[in-house]
């Protein structure tokens, strides 16, 4: 059994992780998930959150807030938005929260009378302010 | 015959033509390179984007149940072209090729009886089909002020063209940009985004060998993807045209240096006829007026 396997992490502009991996961790929408060698073929959409890559090297982290991944013989994630977790401080985290209040705030407009799109609107912004406390920045609250 | 003063003038002012296109062509190929980078990174997205949509579309397509935009409404009554251009001239054929393209098939399209609405993306494009086509015009977006592009960008163009197809404002859009082949050959291209068409898994090459497990399920996550997939071709197509524009701007701003050169040869030798008559004819004042004393 092979022990490791390809791993991709891109974001639309550019390639941010190309390695050989022994697991990796997925925020995946329906619940986080460990990606290992030989996991069954897989396509899942993600949420906000924290990719964990675990290489022979010792273990990275990126957020993420968006996207897919694809697992089959290799890995790939396909994020909306990526960077590595020491990359992130507070200004570009509040930015990211920001940014999903404002969708938040449009879809409540757009879609006065259904609950549907309104909600996941919602979650994605509750998933966005959660990242924060992951990451030990102080979450910020945002005004609904 | 010009005089002397004139021709030295000339010949300074095109020296000085020559200089800014020089430098202009040397800018556009260091932005050209910089464009060429960014169109490589976004590859490997577009092109793992577009085998997973493959073989999602293949599952879900043929259903009842497929979404709008993979599926269209069923109609092909109102046309919307997003015609993206650059924001500034200066770079040969360019954006008249892509607007020459976006006007054969509104007149093909109008000859059909269809509707034709206009968004452009880019100053160049809307001043050329502003002239012929005001009253199609739907938008426009403005990337004047943008000086990296971004998938920002993309998407905003992208939330803007699904806000319209929600509301029904059209069935079919396409988009036209310049594909980059090389410095000197840029190709205007239309693509049809919506209803999207990403082929058949077979086309890419690990797309039908594998069969998914799908988390959500397959309906969901083709819902989430497709609007992803319109900003994603949208975003490749600009970073094409970026490319496209520094490739053209180059080859436009190195012709015009080297007529500037051919230019400045021809009336330095035209400069020098004239000198020298001038003093010939001196020389022969002279003669004639020590002979006639």
């Amino acid at each position: 059994m092979a022990d490791t396997m390809k791993f991709d992490l891109v974001s639309p502009e550019r390639k941010l992780l190309s390695a050989q991996v022994t697991a990796v961790q997925i925020p995946g929408s329906d619940g986080d998930m460990t990606a290992m060698p030989n996991h069954a073929p897989t396509i899942t959409t993600l949420r906000p959150g924290l990719l964990t890559v675990e290489t022979t090297e010792g273990t990275r982290q990126f957020v993420v807030t968006g996207g897919f991944a694809e697992i089959g013989e290799s890995l790939s994630v396909l994020a909306e938005k990526a960077l590595p977790r020491e990359d992130m401080d507070q200004a570009t985290y509040e930015a990211l929260v920001d940014e999903a209040q404002r969708a938040y705030q449009q879809t409540k407009e757009a879609y006065p009378n259904e609950p549907g799109p309104v909600d996941d609107a919602a979650k994605l912004l509750m998933d966005m302010v959660a990242v924060g406390s992951h990451i030990g920045l102080d979450p910020k609250q945002p005004s609904l | 015959m010009p005089n002397l003063k004139d021709l030295k003038n000339r010949i300074a002012s095109v020296k000085s033509t020559r200089k800014i296109t020089k430098a202009m062509q040397m800018v556009a190929a260091a932005k050209l390179r910089r464009a060429q980078d960014a169109a490589e990174a976004a590859r490997p997205y577009a092109e793992r984007f577009n085998a997973v949509m493959a073989s999602l579309a293949t599952s879900v397509g043929d259903s009842d149940s497929a979404p709008r935009l993979l599926a269209g409404t069923g109609k092909d009554d109102v046309q919307l072209l997003v015609v993206l251009t650059a924001e500034r001239g200066l770079c040969g054929g360019f954006n008249s090729n892509i607007v020459k393209l976006a006007k054969t098939r509104i007149a093909e399209l109008k000859a059909k009886g269809k509707t034709v609405k206009i968004l452009t993306v880019g100053k160049k494009g809307r001043e050329q089909l502003k002239r012929d086509h005001a009253a199609l015009f739907v938008g426009h977006v403005d990337l004047s002020d943008v000086k990296r592009l971004g998938y920002g960008n993309a998407q905003d163009i992208a939330r803007d063209v699904l806000a319209r197809f929600d509301n029904a404002e059209f069935d079919v859009a396409t988009i036209f940009y310049a594909k980059f082949n090389s410095v000197i050959s840029q190709e205007p291209r239309a693509q049809q985004v919506i209803p999207a068409s990403y082929g058949t898994a077979e086309d890419h090459q690990d797309g039908a060998s594998t069969l998914y497990d799908y988390e959500p399920d397959e309906e969901s996550i083709l819902a989430d993807l497709l609007p992803r997939g319109v900003a994603t071709q949208i975003f490749s197509a600009l970073l094409e045209n970026a490319a496209s524009e520094q490739g053209a701007r180059m080859s436009a701003m190195d012709n015009a240096t080297r007529n500037a050169g051919d230019m400045i040869d021809r009336l330095t030798i035209e400069y020098n006829r004239s000198r020298q008559a001038v003093i010939t004819n001196e020389l022969i004042e002279i003669i004639s007026g020590a002979e006639a004393l």
